[in-house]
């Protein structure tokens, strides 16, 4: 029996009158990788959004390790926001990745990577670039600390903003499409780093266009389709047959591709 | 007759003085319009809808009406509300806001241009609102808007000169009450323009310093 890291309840989110998400229910486990794959405009960025409160939902439910994030339901079962406090504490724990990097640009590596533990952790200058270090080692990119975004390939980029989320030692880790703007050649080393964290138990929730790499990874694929959860469950489940019809569907697209020695 | 800077240039003490002035009305206005500029922008950005539009309703004002006339109103007018100031520092007040009125823009644009992903990075991370002001789009924005602001700050540079309508001793009110002196208008109007084009070059020369030395990562947007 696995411990929920994160659970969503009937969880929906409208931009206005266009319905996004619709009604998505799914258990994040603790220690494992989840995928979340689907259609573009499926709804797996937002989704992914919501988990770490960038968006928020329009109804339902996310916990955080039993923690209600941004919203909760007062006595008489109304939402009722939280306050700003509360939701920053429980976003604590997350880590987020996104497909453009978003490193600010005015920071090395290495600033990029501290800067969170000196003013948000409040920890002494020197200590933070300890840690950030360390951080920098472990994706191999200690020799480029003091180089700034501009100077580094994107395969690099996405490692230090890796890097820089796990300087806060998140119990989550959230990854948006992180390799979607890759070229072929720089994407394996980025996978190769959430590969790392996966076998070393970090719980991930893992947005991707690269399915191989989620059934290879992913302990549950979720596939969402037009903000629907259409599936979820292990890679064999999934893709195994007898195939859902619209997974069936899905994937022959990507097979066209040329990726059908991945699967 | 003849052109004959000489004359002019017997009063050279007196335009150094004025000089002087010029670069102390010039300096304070750009300081107070500058951090004027941006808590306005800030406050449009950040702050309520109320204060979004009152705000807005300045900047229209203020860029829409001549800077001679607001001077003349704030210095002449002044004292039927019980504002009396001395020349100079109704022509550093005057010359602030009017030039706040424009850095809000530039900041306003420049906060815009940050990337979105960049302001939530920093909310992922747990910044609060004034972190991400002072850690992210506070210096991301600078980069983006030097070149405006040092086009703006030569704006108010020139813009000093009307002061001389409400008798701040600057360089124009000072040269120009040379040449009526010497009957040398062409003289000193052209020893005007040479001051004010030397200063100019001079904050357009340190502008490209600020700009090289940040051009290091200002290309740095995927």
């Amino acid at each position: 029996m696995t411990e929920h890291a994160i659970v969503v309840r009937h969880l929906s989110k409208s931009f206005g009158q266009l319905e996004v998400l619709h009604n998505i229910d799914l258990e994040i486990e603790q220690g494992q990788a989840t995928c979340v794959i689907g259609p573009s405009g499926s709804g797996k960025s937002t989704f992914l959004r919501c988990l770490a409160f960038l968006e928020e939902a329009t109804a339902g439910t996310i916990e955080v390790y039993g923690k209600p994030l941004g919203f909760s339901q007062d006595s008489a079962g109304r939402r009722v926001r939280l306050n700003s406090a509360s939701i920053r504490a429980v976003r604590s724990g997350i880590g987020m990745v996104f497909q453009q990097f978003n490193l600010w640009p005015h920071m090395t590596a290495l600033g990029n990577v501290s800067e969170a533990l000196k003013t948000v952790r409040g920890i002494p200058r020197a200590e933070a670039e300890e840690r950030a270090m360390i951080q920098l080692r472990k994706i191999g990119l200690e020799n480029r600390a003091g180089h700034y975004p501009a100077q580094l390939s994107g395969g690099q980029q996405q490692r230090v903003a890796i890097a820089r989320a796990l300087a806060l030692e998140p119990r989550i880790m959230l990854f948006d499409e992180a390799t979607a703007s890759l070229d072929p050649e720089l994407t394996g080393e980025v996978l190769n780093v959430m590969r790392t964290l996966a076998t070393d138990g970090m719980t991930m929730v893992i947005v991707t266009h690269e399915i191989g790499f989620a059934a290879s990874i992913g302990r549950k694929i979720a596939f969402l389709d037009k903000g629907r959860l259409l599936l979820a469950g292990s890679a064999q489940e999934v893709f195994g047959k007898p195939r859902n019809p619209r997974i069936d569907q899905f994937l022959d697209t990507y097979l066209d591709r040329g990726a059908a020695m991945l699967i | 007759m003849r052109f004959d800077l000489a004359l002019v240039a017997s009063r050279l003490p007196e335009i150094f003085h004025a000089l002087g002035i010029t670069l102390v009305v010039w300096i304070a206005s750009l300081i107070a319009s500058g951090i004027f500029g941006f808590f306005v922008a800030v406050g449009r950005r950040f702050g309520p809808r109320w204060l979004d539009y009152s705000l807005g309703a300045y900047v229209e004002l203020f860029r829409g009406t001549p800077f001679l006339i607001q001077l003349f109103l704030l210095y002449f007018g002044g004292p039927y509300v019980g504002l009396s100031l001395n020349a100079i520092p109704a022509g550093i007040l005057g010359l602030s806001i009017y030039g706040a009125a424009y850095f809000s823009e530039i900041f306003r644009t420049g906060f815009e241009a940050v990337p979105r992903g960049h302001v939530e990075a920093g909310e992922c991370v747990g910044m609060n609102r004034p972190q991400i002001v002072l850690r992210i789009l506070l210096p991301e924005m600078t980069m983006l808007v030097l070149p405006a602001s040092v086009n703006m700050s030569i704006i108010l540079l020139k813009e000093t000169a009307v002061m001389s309508v409400i008798t701040v001793p600057e360089l124009t009110l000072t040269i120009s009450a040379i040449g009526t002196e010497f009957y040398a208008f062409v003289e000193s109007l052209f020893l005007l323009a040479l001051f004010y084009w030397s200063l100019v070059e001079i904050c357009g020369w340190l502008g490209r310093v600020g700009e090289s030395r940040l051009s290091r990562y200002r290309f740095a947007q995927s």
